[in-house]
């Protein structure tokens, strides 16, 4: 990430605005010189010791380094960043959902289905992350739904960083649900914060019984689990009870249902699901 | 992996502290990387080198200790070695052990000149 704001090196496009196009300026960068000695400091009892945190203290003769103790979760910055999103969805009451799935469980056709069900009870918004194209967007567009693209080139999830630059572009109104589909990954997004009131899996059951164990950081990590595709099922093997004991298994307050962005089933309780999470996350929030 | 995005993080904090201390360069930075984070240290170095280019990190060498997965196993009321995340207790095999270590990424301190 630049040291300026935290972009990372992913450009982030919003649309054709390049929001995320500035200076990236970097620290004071001196050539590395060559010492000729290790760079460790020696105790009383002659003990080699690097964690001792002798921040300012010289040893003559030895060495001009220092240890300094720093003691930081590496994704401290993106969880700062996700607290400045979470306190903005509060602020203006939006109840957002961070979709997480890997590439091809449906998750756009399903978000159509779910806003065609929603709009006419509550205002939604979007933002699609895919590492290139906004065919995601024009799609969820074509509901009426305002929608937002990231593009993250490389990158393999968003970050909060990201979301917080496509807020002050899509500007959700209050009292509505904001919609993130992440990136396709069952991976990396587990461990990236966006501000979210809850994380929502999905998965298809053209996929597996066994995701669930084979990606538990995902499943332990979402509060809901659509399985998806349920239309199919006549058609394979997939055990769904296997599939959602697996589930429970990385996550016992894993909540699950079970849809079919084709025919529909399960999208009314998805509904009443978002409807009843927003209601109540907004009583929490009234409660302080 | 998001690897990359964990190394653009660290050289940032990195960064950032050693500006606070006034420093030149970062030469050595520590990390805490757990076993059972899902993170490759292989991967971490191999995108620190290309991240610390151009900035007073380049060149710092990154040291990785690795921590142990271990949970509190709620049958057997103790704390149990855990080889994967959400794996069976190794004593009584079933699944009711609550994860206390293994998850770590942390920056712990770095060498500074």
């Amino acid at each position: 990430m630049c040291s300026v704001c935290g972009c990372g090196e992913a450009q982030i496009v919003l649309d054709k605005d390049k929001a995320g196009a500035h200076a990236h300026a970097h620290g004071p960068h001196d050539h590395p010189h060559d010492h000729d000695h290790d760079h460790h400091h020696h105790g009383e009892d002659g003990a080699i010791d690097y964690g001792k945190g002798i921040a300012g203290a010289h040893v003559p003769g030895l060495s001009q380094e220092r240890i300094v103790r720093i003691e930081r979760d590496i994704l401290s910055k993106n969880d700062a960043y996700a607290r400045d999103n979470r306190r903005a969805f509060a602020a203006r009451g939006v109840f957002a959902l961070n979709f997480v799935s890997s590439p091809g469980s449906g998750k756009t056709s399903l978000l159509v289905r779910t806003i065609e069900a929603l709009k006419e009870r509550m205002a939604v918004t979007v933002i699609e992350g895919d590492q290139q194209t906004s065919n995601d967007a024009e799609r969820i567009r074509a509901t009426g739904a305002p929608a937002i693209q990231i593009n993250t080139g490389k990158g393999c999830h968003l970050d909060a960083h990201m979301v917080g630059h496509a807020l002050e572009t899509l500007a959700p109104p209050p009292g509505s649900a904001l919609f993130i589909e992440n990136v396709g990954n069952l991976v990396c997004p587990a461990a990236f914060d966006l501000g979210e009131a809850h994380k929502v899996v999905v998965l298809s059951v053209t996929e597996g019984e066994d995701k669930p164990l084979k990606y538990p950081d995902m499943f332990a990590a979402a509060d809901l689990l659509l399985l998806n595709k349920s239309d199919l099922l006549p058609h394979l093997d997939f055990d769904v009870g296997a599939c959602l004991a697996n589930a429970l298994r990385v996550n016992p307050r894993l909540q699950t249902l079970i849809v079919s962005a084709k025919t529909g089933e399960g999208l009314a309780a998805f509904v009443a699901w978002i409807e009843a999470s927003a209601a109540r996350r907004a009583a929490d929030m009234a409660r302080g | 992996m998001h690897e990359m995005a964990l190394t653009e993080s660290i050289v940032e904090i990195a960064l950032e502290e050693a500006l606070k201390q006034g420093a030149r360069r970062v030469t050595r930075v520590f990390l805490d990387v757990g076993a059972l984070s899902a993170v490759e240290p292989e991967a971490l170095e191999f995108c620190f080198a290309a991240v610390a280019c151009g900035t007073a990190a380049e060149g710092a060498r990154l040291e990785i200790a690795r921590t142990l997965g271990a949970g509190w196993c709620l049958d057997c009321e103790r704390s149990v070695p855990l080889a994967e995340r959400f794996g069976a207790c190794p004593e009584c095999g079933r699944y009711r052990v609550q994860m206390t270590s293994g998850d770590e990424l942390k920056i712990r301190e770095m060498e500074i000149d």
